[in-house]
């Protein structure tokens, strides 16, 4: 059936709109009703592709998002990465030995534990003879597991991939100085007592100054929030607006949590402490309340405050990825077609931050969609700031004619189909966990309210950005 | 707030309410007819905040000139009238400048040192009722903010600097022979300590934001912003007001104080200004430092420390007094004058005569790796020159490549850089043994060795590769372009570049022209060199150009004197005291003794008996010895690695001895030493001008003070003739024509001078 759909549009690639349109009604009234409303307006009925793949999400779980330095601080990445492959395979019933292949994201690297991903697979239980990769990209690392293992199943090489991501901001590696590193690697080498008498005695104190890592870019030295307090200033966003949109991020996100709908989060027995069902980060707090906060990176006159940014998080996600005919030859029911996606890239310093802006008319041109054809975006929300700052660079004709070379706007996503369960601001943000949220947000919002596109977008350190098409499976 | 917000919406913004924070009413309201535009200064009204705009029109600066004060004064006198206005913001419309400063022309105009005093009591006044404005005043920096305009910055009660590399806060007044003249010299102090106010206004050093903001000279910072929904700069001044407006506000409404927190340090050294004791060796110390640096041939510095410590020692009121009666004092002085004069001559030499080239260069290729070559690929991927340095050996190639990693990680050092932009910087460089790439060159520079057989292989060579509108350029102190040029295809691609060693360091660029050279090449070589940051002077073809050749006679005599058995030493500081920078002797060692040589050879050949005196016999044979300068470890000096102090080379002495030479008592005082060096180096000046090699004497004295170091308290050579008069140098070269003959013989423009009274500045 989809292919016949999908050859019938091959051919009408050509003619208007309209003629689409007229096209699509007759098909539609032949049949199921319900989806035809849906394709109604829609400019192409499904991006199913002649001669590829179709890939699809069986689903996603992810283990709560907790604010870091909180019930998972004891822990290592890799348990909260195999405590996310465990739920997913609960989930899922997935035998394990189907499973192609392993791809985590993660961002800060716990160096005992570098590749991630085949620790966790291996503790989770999954066949040793199933090879894992980690991959890292800043705030889209779990972004760039699911599109490397969308190739690997396009490319035919695999049917079944796992890809996931995990950040435990609890534990970061700080470092020993480069002079101590030196002196210790060069006392290792070492071979007589007189060697390594006058290597000591080169010691001074001041080696004892450790190294943080710190969530700066490499090429300016900036960190982020200063780069987003900046961004939201050239934009002309204002404290109270940010302070505005971080309510809303918060209240939906309450929302959704109480009405159940986070439905994407698995429980998580965490050793000798309590199980831990839902997200702890998020808290609708009061405009009053947010605009006592000082700001927190420009100080004293900056807008970009705690109450207004994303939080540290420690938390980690992982979905099922399968060829379609794998996963319906095995029974799956999936939950949504992954489809086209792009990487983006700009200027560190002043556009930081924009990755989504200039996504999303990509995506959107390379999928042959308009914004109108999106029932369901979802943006990762880096900062209240950072998230307004996009919607002005994507409402503004100066800003797409002099840096995007386009010849106008890119357009506002509605805010009623705008991250509406809360966002990274509110469920908070895991580095390398974040995409694999967002996915399945999409997903399950395109599943409950009876959407069928749904766009994924987020910025991420290094200018960099990403944009993909999430297709409701339809029912 | 929320009315209010209601108000700003309603009136103006409901479509943009959101580009604004909310807070305060957006009301520009014109009173009608009472207020009209000004062309200088104007001001707008946010709630209660007025928000003083300052933009000259025409123009890329705002300099304060008389208008502008004038309407400035206007300006606040309606703000201090008008009860809604509790508080203002003064800020430049111009992204790039705040005020860079007097204008140097109102100080020119007057006649007396009277007019002179008149105009900085008026600055005085008008900056002491900002001082005491019972209104808080905020300065909200962008750009330069240079001499009078930081003194206007910092009599207000605030100031708010945006944090880029254009902002830089200065008094450089003292570079033009002049102190601050409108009370800078006496809240200096008080604002950032006398040790600080001291190394601010004796030096003239431009202090960027950052820094400033650590030594108390602005309050605040903010950061410049990126693009949004309009261009970046025009966003971040719009930004700068929108906080400097917010700070008005807290000023007036005294929920931010004007008093700053003092670090430790600062504590420390306010307490240690306040024992008078101290204070008088500070004073000592610093006076002492200046003397030494400048031989007492500049008046300004030491005018400068007195009249601070008048100031403090005597109070404000003697301060005032004094720095208005040194400030008239000084703008009368030749020295002033003079430096005056190199200012508008740099100026002028930063323009481009020739307009833009028809193909803009891109792609740059030098040729020899050496001290030169890395030097001018240095400066030119620094300004974003796509660079191919090419040697002929790998090691020559990787020194060249070390050379220029060195000079911009010394950068980074001072951090004029970040390491990650030098990393950028450093990958436009591409060093290579061969001609790969030249194809898609738009200019070659040649800085092989001084020898012109091989300048004709190289031209050869590079000629089969480049493209058509490829420049030819060759970097020579010494040979004529026009024998470079004569086995060239093309010549009217050919010209000369001839940079200064350090060339990271030294501003000055000779460009020079043959007869065949195009238009469009002068063009191309101008706008690169411009790029580099270069002042440039555009000189015609001929043996030793300007700079070499005025030079050359000079050195002549610099032999003579030490055959007459001055040594080095002496000769050395007479020459510094005089006003050069470097001794003649060390010269020699600098430039190299194999290099002066060579040239000394070449010019003699061509000029003949003028360019005689001295016995080259002296240099032919220290280079046969080896002693070739600081490169080889030995000159007339001994240079040792990390050795600060030098000693001469005895073994010199021997060759001096075998080539002494009986003084002549009647023009050997150390005064007539001196004049032998410097009218030798004039009177050739004034030749090149006189034969058209010249263009300009502003260009003479540009390129004798920036590029060989004549003293700049004298402004050049032209200047100089203007300043001491012509007829009295004619009679000094006349008195020692007397004794040596044709060596001294004064030019004919130099003569013509003389009789007419002529002045090369009218």
């Amino acid at each position: 059936m989809t292919s016949i759909l999908t050859c019938t549009f091959k051919n009408l690639h050509s003619t208007s709109k309209w003629a689409l349109r007229f096209f699509i009604r007759p098909l539609s009234c032949s049949s199921q009703l319900q989806a035809a409303q849906a394709a109604q307006t829609k400019s192409k009925k499904t991006l199913t592709k002649a001669n590829v793949r179709n890939i699809v999400v069986v689903d996603g779980v992810r283990i709560p998002f907790l604010l870091s330095g909180t019930l998972y601080k004891d822990l290592m990445p890799h348990d909260l990465a195999r405590a996310a492959l465990t739920g997913l395979l609960h989930r899922t019933n997935v035998p394990k030995e189907v499973v192609d292949y392993l791809i985590f994201g993660t961002v800060i690297q716990e160096v005992k534990t570098s590749n991630v991903a085949r620790e966790a697979a291996l503790g989770a239980g999954f066949s040793d003879k199933t090879p894992a990769h980690t991959v890292t990209m800043a705030c889209i690392s779990a972004n760039q597991a699911m599109t490397t293992g969308v190739g690997l199943i396009a490319s035919g090489q695999c049917d079944v991939v796992v890809a996931g991501g995990v950040e435990l901001m609890s534990d970061i590696p700080i470092r020993h100085s480069r002079k101590m590193r030196k002196m210790m690697l060069d006392l290792n080498k070492a071979k007589t007592m007189g060697q390594r008498l006058s290597l000591i005695s080169k010691f001074r104190l001041n080696f004892l100054a450790p190294e943080l890592p710190a969530v700066a870019e490499f090429s300016t030295s900036e960190t982020m929030g200063h780069s987003a307090d900046r961004l939201a200033a050239a934009f002309a966003v204002s404290r109270l607006e940010q302070d505005e949109y971080a309510l809303r991020s918060h209240s939906l996100a309450k929302k959704a949590q109480d009405e159940g709908l986070l439905s994407d989060v698995v429980p998580f027995k965490v050793p000798g402490k309590d199980t831990v069902t839902q997200d702890n980060g998020i808290r609708p707090s009061s405009l009053e309340q947010m605009a006592k906060l000082k700001p927190a990176f420009i100080k004293p006159y900056g807008t970009v405050t705690a109450a207004n940014s994303s939080f540290l998080t420690d938390g980690a996600s992982a979905m099922l990825i399968m060829a379609e005919d794998k996963a319906l030859a095995m029974g799956y029911k999936p939950k949504a077609y992954l489809r086209d996606f792009v990487y983006v890239s700009q200027d560190p310093k002043d556009q930081l931050l924009l990755g989504p802006t200039y996504a999303t008319p990509k995506v959107l041109e390379k999928a042959g969609l308009t914004m109108s054809d999106i029932d369901a975006f979802e943006f990762h929300e880096a900062f209240s700031g950072q998230i307004l700052a996009n919607f002005k660079a994507m409402d503004s004709d100066w800003f797409a004619q002099n840096y995007m070379g386009r010849k106008t706007k890119v357009g506002l996503p509605p805010l009623e189909k705008f991250n509406t369960w809360g966002g990274s601001l509110s469920l908070g943000h895991p580095f390398g966990a974040t995409g694999c949220r967002l996915v399945m947000a999409a997903a399950n919002r395109l599943q409950k309210d009876g959407g069928q596109y749904g766009l994924v977008a987020a910025c991420a350190a290094g200018g960099q950005g990403h944009a993909m098409i999430v297709e409701a499976y339809p029912k | 707030m929320v009315a209010s917000r209601a108000i700003g919406s309603l009136s103006r913004f409901t479509a943009s309410r959101t580009l604004r924070s909310p807070g305060y009413i957006c009301r520009y309201f014109t009173r009608s007819s009472t207020l009209l535009a000004r062309a200088h200064v104007n001001y707008g009204v946010k709630g209660d905040v007025a928000v003083v705009r300052i933009n000259s029109p025409n123009s890329k600066v705002n300099t304060l000139n008389k208008e502008l004060q004038s309407e400035f004064v206007e300006v606040m006198n309606e703000i201090w009238a008008n009860d809604q206005i509790r508080s203002a913001v003064l800020i430049s419309s111009k992204p790039g400048c705040f005020i860079a400063g007097a204008d140097i022309n109102m100080i020119a105009t007057c006649k007396t040192s009277q007019e002179v005093i008149q105009l900085s009591q008026e600055g005085q006044r008008t900056f002491e009722k900002l001082e005491k404005s019972t209104k808080p005043i905020v300065a909200a920096i962008s750009g330069s903010c240079l001499g009078g305009g930081l003194e206007l910055a910092i009599s207000c009660q605030y100031r708010i600097a945006t944090k880029d590399r254009k902002t830089v806060l200065g008094t450089p007044e003292v570079l033009l022979g002049i102190l601050p003249g409108a009370g800078g010299t006496q809240r200096l102090p008080k604002m950032v300590g006398i040790p600080a106010a001291f190394d601010m206004m004796l030096t003239g050093r431009n202090i960027r934001a950052d820094r400033a903001k650590k030594m108390g000279l602005v309050d605040q910072l903010v950061e410049p912003l990126g693009p949004g929904v309009k261009p970046p700069e025009e966003r971040t001044i719009e930004y700068l007001e929108e906080i400097a407006v917010t700070f008005a506000k807290g000023l007036s409404d005294k929920k931010i104080s004007p008093k700053r927190d003092k670090g430790l340090m600062e504590k420390l050294t306010s307490y240690a200004t306040s024992i008078p004791f101290i204070r008088q060796q500070i004073y000592k110390k610093v006076e002492e430092k200046v003397q030494k640096q400048t031989k007492g041939l500049y008046p300004a510095p030491l005018q400068i420390i007195d009249v601070v410590k008048t100031g403090i020692e005597q109070g404000s009121d003697a301060g005032y007094l004094c720095e208005s009666q040194k400030f008239g004092e000084l703008a009368m002085t030749k020295e002033s004058k003079a430096l005056i004069g190199l200012y508008h001559g740099q100026v002028l030499c930063k323009k481009n005569k020739f307009g833009a080239p028809q193909k803009d260069v891109k792609n740059l290729a030098i040729l020899g790796a050496g001290l030169m070559g890395a030097g001018i690929a240095q400066v030119s991927v620094d300004k974003g020159l796509k660079t191919i340095l090419k040697d002929a050996t790998v090691a020559g190639l990787g020194r060249g490549q070390q050379q220029v990693f060195k000079g911009l990680n010394d950068k980074v050092k001072k951090k004029a850089l970040t390491s990650f932009e030098r990393d950028s910087i450093f990958s436009k460089l591409t060093g290579q043994l061969d001609y790969h790439g030249f194809e898609k060159v738009d200019m070659v520079i040649e800085a092989v060795f001084e020898d012109l057989n091989l300048k004709h292989r190289v031209l050869k060579e590079v000629e089969a590769v480049i493209p058509q509108h490829c420049v030819f350029a060759s970097n020579t102190s010494a040979l004529p372009i026009n024998e470079i040029a004569a086995v060239s295809k093309r010549p009217d691609k050919v010209i000369g570049m001839h940079y200064f060693s350090p060339v990271d360091k030294m501003q000055l660029l000779e460009i020079i022209t043959t007869e065949k050279t195009s238009k469009d090449t002068t063009a191309s070589a101008v706008t690169v060199g411009l790029k580099q940051g270069k002042v440039i002077i555009v000189v015609k073809d001929g043996p030793g150009f300007y700079t070499t050749r005025c030079l050359a006679p000079m050195m002549s005599e610099v032999i003579r004197i030490l055959q007459e058995g001055t040594d080095p030493k002496k000769l050395d500081s007479l020459t510094t005291s005089f006003g050069f920078p470097v001794g003649a002797a060390t010269l020699v060692d600098e430039v190299g003794v194999d290099v002066a040589k060579h040239v000394a050879e070449d010019l003699g050949k061509a000029f003949g008996e003028r360019f005689g005196g001295g016995n080259l016999e002296l240099l032919k044979q220290m280079v046969s010895k080896g002693f070739l300068g600081r490169k080889s470890g030995k000159g007339f000096y001994i240079y040792q690695e990390g050795v600060k102090s030098k000693n001469l080379n005895s073994d010199v002495d021997s060759i001096l001895a075998s080539l002494k030479m009986p003084p002549k008592s009647e023009v050997s005082s150390d005064e007539d030493i001196q004049y032998r060096l410097v009218t030798r180096f004039v009177n050739e000046a004034a030749m090149c001008l006189q034969e058209g090699i010249l263009a300009t004497p502003a260009e003479g004295d540009i390129g004798a003070v920036f590029g060989l170091g004549f003293p700049p308290c004298l402004g050049g050579p032209f200047r100089f003739v203007d300043l001491y008069g012509a007829q009295k140098i004619v009679d000094r070269l006349r008195k020692y024509e007397a004794v040596y003959g044709k060596q001294f013989t004064p030019c004919q423009l130099l003569i013509d001078h003389a009789n007419s009274l002529k002045k090369f500045y009218q």
